[in-house]
């Protein structure tokens, strides 16, 4: 069992979650994620891992209660303890080399895009972060991505915080303004990686995105997690989860992402162990109209 | 004097249109009656020829005249000197290549039924014995066991009776490798491997789940904790895929995440969260024990048709008779000498159907069986909504990217010579991460062997010395 030894609401459907796992917190380098199993009926869920204390030994996670575990795990308090939880799974984001990077973070994509910008600054890189939400009341990590950047850029979808506009649009203009960037890492929903790339290609500047397909065990045996990345089969679990954002299909991994969809929607109609113990299922409403800020859950919990 | 009847005493079964339907055991065992039946038909040969065919040496003779006697317990306590989980065994060896293909009975008739009266005697032993398991005395020096499959089980069994501290670090949550998350429910109920596990723990060994080594901790950090030894048995790696068209379409399957989603996270029982696809037609593509553990497991969640799609013919078929004949029993439709050319999708991206091409056999390729040729313009269409690939696995390269001096063969298996040492001192390995995808029996075979080696290593190492 794995204790819950700190738990903060970041906003309605986003929550940071500190837990004990020494080994993993000595281990963990920033792109790697873990994979928990909230109780004996729950799936196995990744989640990146957001951050890590090697002394207290402990391992910070942020997700979107988005599906039954997700939103199991967001009932629990301080103290309970998580069945499984096991990594750090996948390969480190490589930040070795590079002088001048932008990250960009779309919705709670910013918890996975902050220990990335961190391991940069923290290299000695210039970083840029432009970090994307719908609207104000969502906005998340802002300190904390603040302390780990050089400029930090905030837009919301209304305007209603930060600059109005998409994290696309951003990027555009700072690349017209003359910024050279010898790397761009973006992690959000898949369209916003998607619409990223296209933002940098033409200029050719390397770009690293941050995959999130459904996967099982996280250590390469089921193979449910295969992204075509250059035409060929990949495996997120083993060859990423981080890949070059020019040759990932990303429409293929969005229809393999939403294959569950339909029966995830059933699971939480008739989902009675969470209705049963009188725990909320309004947030689960709220979360599914935040859409498409879910870059942190993955498997069917991706809507 | 023996029993001279040619054929086994027959095995009880569920009716195959019920079983088809739920994941209950499809063999229900031998009643007492049955199994002293079978025993008697044991010639008890001097040479024991079974014997030499068993790849862990279990005294068969020895523990069927047992049976006969009716002293179960016996049987058993002969069965576990050399083999650690005969529950195991007894349902989901490949006898028939084994021990029971040596049996002089089988040259005229069939063989002694050896599996299915080790399973007998280790259900028997289940359900009746209360006797406290023995430890062995604690001789101080610690051994690691990678994996928790039939071969780290196996090599975690051996050295535990030897007095050794040993301790098992398995990925999933849950103890059995593929004993767990790949052999179905109606062929290996997961209660059996559980008890087989409690026993080893009961007998001292320590099992750690959640531990991905390679991850979580390198050999190099085991050998730093105090192991002297590490046995690596981490199983087969990633599924093969076909790389033909339409791979990536939703509602396609490799075999070990479908049978990982239905096995290990029983999406089969709507108390657990797991989701699957509801299918009414499956192609299973492949002929080996696991396509036919995919394509049963597909009919079972109520797929109307299921189908085995083989480049091969059925004399071909990797898959043991018994798995196939049940398979046919439970209605699945045998599609042979048909290969995949591309999966056709709609315009959402999900499975539509499959294009197979007709093959026709040629001359005989470096396996020794006739290689399937392609008939030029024989491609058409099935109808289906998923296919499940059952192609088998490459290695894993967690362990061997991850420690230093660690060979491996062009394909990515580790290199282990005939005592399981590989080319790294203290570190040995066995079972499908050195061999590729085989079977239960030889993983096990390799546990043991690679568990006699552990031993010998320790003690000729000179730190050998009883601590307590």
């Amino acid at each position: 069992m794995f204790k819950i030894v700190a738990k903060r609401q970041l906003n309605e459907a986003v929550t940071l979650m500190e837990i004990e796992a020494p080994y993993i917190a000595k281990k963990a380098k920033a792109g790697q994620f873990i994979i928990f199993r909230v109780d004996e009926y729950g799936e196995r869920i990744p989640l990146t891992i957001a951050d890590t204390d090697p002394e207290k030994g402990t391992v910070t996670i942020i997700f979107q209660a988005v599906g039954t575990s997700t939103r199991t795990l967001a009932q629990m308090n301080e103290g309970d303890a998580i069945l499984d939880f096991v990594g750090p799974l996948g390969n480190a984001t490589e930040i070795e080399g590079y002088k001048n990077v932008c990250v960009v973070g779309g919705g709670v994509g910013c918890a996975i895009a902050y220990p990335s910008a961190k391991a940069l600054h923290k290299a000695g890189a210039h970083v840029d972060m432009i970090a994307g939400f719908r609207n104000k009341d969502i906005v998340i990590l802002e300190d904390e991505m603040r302390a780990v950047s050089d400029n930090l850029y905030v837009t919301t979808d209304d305007g209603s915080y930060g600059e109005k506009g998409f994290v696309t649009n951003k990027l555009q203009a700072l690349i017209d303004a003359g910024n050279k960037y010898d790397l761009v890492i973006a992690i959000g929903p898949i369209p916003m990686m998607k619409f990223l790339a296209e933002v940098t290609r033409p200029y050719g500047i390397k770009t690293l995105v941050s995959l999130n397909p459904i996967m099982i065990d996280g250590t390469g045996m089921c193979g449910g997690c295969r992204v075509t990345v250059g035409g060929k089969i990949r495996f997120a679990c083993v060859d990423g989860p981080d890949f070059d954002g020019h040759e990932v299909d990303f429409d293929e991994l969005m229809r393999r992402n939403s294959y569950y969809k339909a029966q995830e929607r059933e699971s939480a109609n008739h989902e009675c162990r969470i209705i049963k113990a009188g725990k909320a299922a309004e947030a689960a409403a709220d979360a599914l109209k935040t859409g498409l800020d879910t870059a942190a859950s993955f498997t069917k919990e991706e809507k | 004097m023996a029993n001279l009847s040619l054929t086994k005493v027959k095995m009880p079964e569920q009716d195959p249109n019920v079983r088809n339907k739920n994941f209950d055991e499809v063999a229900l065992g031998y009643t007492e009656e049955m199994a002293k039946e079978e025993a008697t038909r044991c010639l008890n040969c001097k040479n024991r020829p079974c014997v030499s065919g068993c790849p862990v040496n279990v005294r068969i003779p020895d523990f069927i005249a047992q049976v006969v006697e009716g002293n179960y317990e016996e049987a058993y306590k002969i069965i576990t000197s050399t083999n650690c989980l005969p529950a195991v065994c007894g349902r989901v060896c490949t006898q028939e290549t084994q021990c029971e293909s040596k049996c002089v009975r089988g040259m005229k008739g069939e063989s002694v039924g050896i599996g299915r009266l080790e399973r007998f005697v280790a259900d028997y032993h289940m359900a009746h014995s209360k006797e406290l398991i023995e430890k062995a005395e604690d001789n101080g020096h610690k051994v690691a066991v990678i994996g928790s499959g039939p071969a780290g089980l196996t090599c975690a069994g051996d050295l535990a009776r030897l007095g050794y501290k040993v301790t098992i670090f398995e990925a999933f949550h849950k103890a059995g490798g593929v004993l767990v998350y790949g052999i179905p429910e109606f062929r290996l109920p997961k209660a059996i491997v559980q008890k087989e596990v409690d026993h080893l723990q009961a007998l001292g060994v320590e099992v750690r789940t959640n531990f991905v080594i390679g991850k979580t901790l390198t050999i190099d950090e085991i050998f730093a904790e105090g192991y002297e030894a590490v046995f690596i048995g981490s199983g087969a790696g990633l599924p093969s895929f076909m790389g033909i068209e339409g791979e990536s379409l939703v509602g396609v399957y490799s075999a070990n995440e479908y049978l990982t989603r239905v096995n290990l996270m029983k999406a089969y029982s709507d108390k657990y969260d797991t989701p699957i696809r509801k299918s009414s037609a499956v192609a299973v593509v492949g002929g080996g024990n696991v396509a036919m553990d995919a394509a049963r497991t597909a009919k079972r969640l109520g797929a109307e048709h299921v189908y085995i799609v083989y480049r091969r013919s059925e004399e071909e078929m990797p898959a043991r008779a018994e798995e196939v004949h049940h398979a046919k029993e439970e209605g699945i439709e045998f599609l042979c000498l048909n290969n995949p050319t591309r999966i056709l999708g709609s315009e959402t991206g999900e499975v539509s159907s499959l294009e197979v091409i007709s093959m026709e056999l040629g001359e005989p390729d470096a396996s020794g069986r006739r290689r399937p040729v392609a008939i030029a313009g024989s491609e058409h269409e099935l109808t289906v909504d998923t296919v499940i690939m059952a192609l088998g696995t490459s290695p894993n390269p967690l362990i061997r990217s991850t420690t230093e001096g660690l060979e491996a063969n062009p394909k990515g298996g580790l290199i282990a010579d005939e005592t399981m040492a590989t080319s790294r001192p203290g570190v040995f390995a066995g079972g499908d991460a050195v061999t590729g995808a085989a079977t239960v029996i030889l993983a096990m075979g390799a546990g043991k062997k690679a568990a006699a080696s552990i031993d010998k290593y320790i003690k000729e190492k000179g730190s050998y010395q009883k601590i307590f």
